[in-house]
């Protein structure tokens, strides 16, 4: 059943080994700004300082570990479930390296303080030129691929690809719209409570589609390999898939509750983000009943042990979220440590687990091999991570509503019970559990280099054969 | 300011609610059968084995979805959010916002009206008056000042008996309430670098300092010619412009040669922003008797 014809697996490696390396600096960045919290004489040089980091991390976790690994799962995905090869493989390439360029530019201007001061877009407008270029090839391999398949129907996994990479090129554009002044500052094209609707549109939905939609994309995919079970519904992959796009788009608005934006828009926000939960818990359901009659296996596969934890974080990020953009919730939460904890419960409990468990899949498929170099290091890596999150949120979880609460306490005449900066001191000791969940994250990554480059070392690079597809029994 | 700039813009956004919420109730009902027998496999195959089920869709996260819509439907009826509509409870956040800042006047601003006709130094001697003092200072003044009062570099300290405006109850009111800024202008071009020096070493012999008494000599003549008339001949400062006294070894940028020559050579600018229509009278008078308690302590 196997043709002559390879699959372009090049691009799919060189993305998936990049994954890998910018998920350590991104996550070292973060692990350095983390330390800076607790000793703030870290701070040591204009350049090396929280405000000019932090960026960095939230770009090299997001846009570099993130990107790259969707990069990577969606070219080997869309070949493998198209059962073709990828479309214009030269702009496949230019993709890759136009990718890396993106992060090495945002490296280098970051630090100095080149920013558009947009949350999550913060690049100047010649980089995000750059990244819009890369981003239309990147639609025009994809598209293509699906266009020359040979099967019918479209697996569900790019139909989330799909979603992820249109929906992120129309984000992308709208928000970074600029006046360009010099090379390396320019004006957004928005004003006022304007730009910042259009700001948080963005924001939201690069959490919806980047880091949702396209990581739902890769569990429909590694999930049911791993698990080696049919997907659990079709029926609830269509309605989750729909409502979850349509639904997404309006939620950003609840990150400006109780601002100058007007109340109609707020309240909008929010009931689309309580409607979310269960467009979102859909996927959660789907991943995780395709385990039904394999639950066994999770005793044993790592990987599988990666994936469905995942799962359960996306789970409870995902009802955390519509909680806190009820008004009253947010009222409490905003502007408090609870924020960086959900963030990062989705971030390392979703977003970074369902990767990681992916590359352990691809990795050593790169390399002609089944199985990574070593399964014990992967499990080593599954509980120091799981243990790192654990750590992570919890400690932010009680330092926000610490903070939340701290924050709202009167006295009997009405006057504020704490400063500020009694609120900041409380918090350290939750800052120094949440650096140490960080290094512990950190080091599960480290691990995972050592086994790549072992899997790696002694094999060559191997391009699998064209599958024929199989002809459809129903 | 209405919110839309035409009567279409309101039509429009009240179809895309409209619009999303009915998308996701045609989703749900179109794939709301109930399979009967056992759960077959939809029938495609990818990749060698990638298959899907059909099961139905779970029970009881339908009935999640169906309960976000509903609450969706209700919460636009009370509340602003469909379009221009006011919602039937008439709720608006600036209404929410008002309300609570009348209630919390009616509560507590007798409690502070009680110290109000007291004279600022019999406040600064009631302990509770001081309390409220202190935490009103936490909340609005520590930013600058410091928890302790006892400021920062530009920020002057509140505990010493050093004023650049005056330490008594009317000023440090009309300093609170109205706020203050302070300029000294920049001598480095009229003095030229050896001239800031020697008035830098003048300035320091006046606290009693360190210096090179052959530069302040020379120092204290350019200072009668460029510094007294802001100063002061014998250099005590004039309260009314804010100059402060530098005799006194009190330093609000610092007392090093580099630091006055530095404040000569390029001058200062500092501001405090006024209090006064923020926090009302009341809370201003607790304010000044608790920084003038500050460098008076009441006799015990």
């Amino acid at each position: 059943m196997q043709s002559q014809a390879t699959y372009n697996y090049k691009v799919v490696r060189q993305f998936s080994i990049m994954t890998v390396v910018w998920g350590i600096v991104g996550m070292l960045v973060g692990v350095i700004i983390a330390a800076q919290l607790v000793w703030p004489e870290l701070n040591v040089a204009e350049w090396f300082h929280f405000g000019r980091l932090r960026p960095l991390h939230t770009n090299a976790v997001i846009f570099a570990f993130g990107g790259c690994a969707l990069f990577a799962t969606s070219y080997f995905v869309v070949q493998r479930t198209c059962h073709t090869t990828l479309f214009a493989p030269g702009l496949a390439a230019f993709t890759f390296w136009g990718w890396q360029l993106v992060i090495v530019l945002a490296a280098i201007t970051l630090p100095l303080g080149i920013t558009s001061s947009k949350e999550y877009a913060e690049l100047e407008w010649p980089i995000d030129i750059l990244v819009a270029v890369v981003w239309v090839s990147y639609a025009i391999v994809f598209f293509g691929t699906i266009a020359k398949r040979k099967t019918s129907h479209i697996y569900v996994a790019n139909w989330f690809f799909g979603a992820f990479i249109l929906t992120v090129a129309l984000l992308h554009i709208v928000n970074s719209a600029a006046l360009p002044v010099t090379l390396t500052k320019s004006y957004s094209a928005y004003a006022g409570v304007q730009d910042a609707m259009v700001q948080w549109w963005y924001g939201h939905n690069a959490v919806g589609f980047f880091l949702t939609a396209g990581f739902l994309g890769m569990m429909y995919y590694f999930v049911p390999k791993q698990a080696e079970r049919p997907v659990y519904s079709y029926r609830l992959s269509v309605v989750h898939f729909w409502a979850l796009i349509f639904t997404y788009m309006w939620a950003g608005s609840h990150h400006l509750h109780y601002t100058a934006l007007p109340d109609w828009t707020q309240s909008v926000g929010m009931v689309f983000s309580l409607i979310l939960l269960a467009p979102s818990w859909g996927g959660m359901i789907n991943g995780i009943m395709t385990l039904s009659g394999a639950w066994h296996k999770l005793r044993t596969d790592p990987i599988l042990k990666f994936l469905i934890t995942a799962l359960s974080f996306y789970g409870m990020s995902t009802f955390e979220g519509p909680m806190m953009s009820i008004k009253t919730v947010n009222a409490l939460s905003h502007y408090t440590d609870w924020t960086v904890g959900h963030v990062h419960s989705g971030a390392l409990g979703w977003v970074a687990m369902i990767s990681i468990g992916s590359m352990y899949y691809l990795l050593p498929r790169m390399y002609g091999r089944t199985e990574m170099y070593s399964t014990g290091l992967i499990n080593a890596h599954f509980w120091i991570a799981t243990i790192g999150i654990v750590l992570y949120i919890a400690s932010m979880w009680i330092a926000g509503v610490m903070q939340g609460l701290m924050w709202r306490a009167t006295n009997p005449d009405g006057t504020l019970t704490y400063s500020f900066v009694e609120s900041v001191k409380a918090s350290y000791p939750f800052w120094s559990i949440r650096l140490a969940g960080g290094v512990l994250f950190l080091t599960g990554m480290l691990i995972m280099f050592y086994n790549m480059v072992k899997t790696m070392a002694g094999h060559r690079a191997y391009d699998a054969p064209v599958v024929l597809p199989a002809a459809a029994h129903a | 300011m209405a919110d839309f700039v035409s009567g279409f813009w309101n039509v429009y956004v009240m179809g895309l609610v409209a619009l999303s919420l009915l998308f996701c109730l045609f989703v749900l009902m179109s794939n709301n059968k109930r399979e009967t027998g056992p759960v077959e496999l939809h029938g495609h195959v990818w990749d060698e084995n990638l298959a899907e089920y059909n099961n139905p869709l779970p029970r009881w996260w339908l009935y999640l979805f169906w309960l976000t819509l509903v609450f969706a439907v209700v919460y636009l009826i009370l509340y602003p959010g469909f379009g221009n509509a006011k919602g039937l409870l008439g709720w608006a956040s600036v209404g929410q916002y008002e309300t609570e800042i009348r209630k919390a006047e009616e509560r507590y601003a007798p409690i502070f009206a009680k110290y109000q006709g007291m004279d600022v130094a019999a406040v600064a001697a009631d302990p509770e008056a001081r309390g409220m003092g202190q935490r009103l200072f936490v909340t609005y003044c520590a930013q600058c000042h410091g928890s302790d009062a006892r400021g920062a570099k530009g920020f002057p300290n509140l505990t010493d008996k050093a004023w650049h405006w005056g330490g008594d109850p009317e000023t440090i009111k009309a300093t609170v309430t109205n706020g203050r800024i302070g300029v000294m202008p920049p001598l480095g071009p009229t003095l030229g670098a050896g001239g800031v020096k020697d008035v830098a070493n003048y300035v320091r012999s006046l606290s009693g300092l360190a210096h090179d008494s052959l530069r302040a000599q020379r120092g204290a003549e350019l200072f009668q010619q460029n510094c007294a008339a802001c100063h002061g001949a014998e250099a005590k400062g004039m309260p009314a412009m804010g100059a402060p006294d530098l005799s006194d070894d009190a330093w609000l940028y610092g007392s090093s040669e580099a630091t006055i020559m530095e404040t000569v050579t390029k001058g200062r600018m500092n501001r405090m922003p006024g209090f006064g229509e923020f926090l009302g009278e009341a809370k201003v008078h607790l304010l000044t008797a608790y920084v003038y308690g500050l460098s008076n302590k009441p006799a015990q």
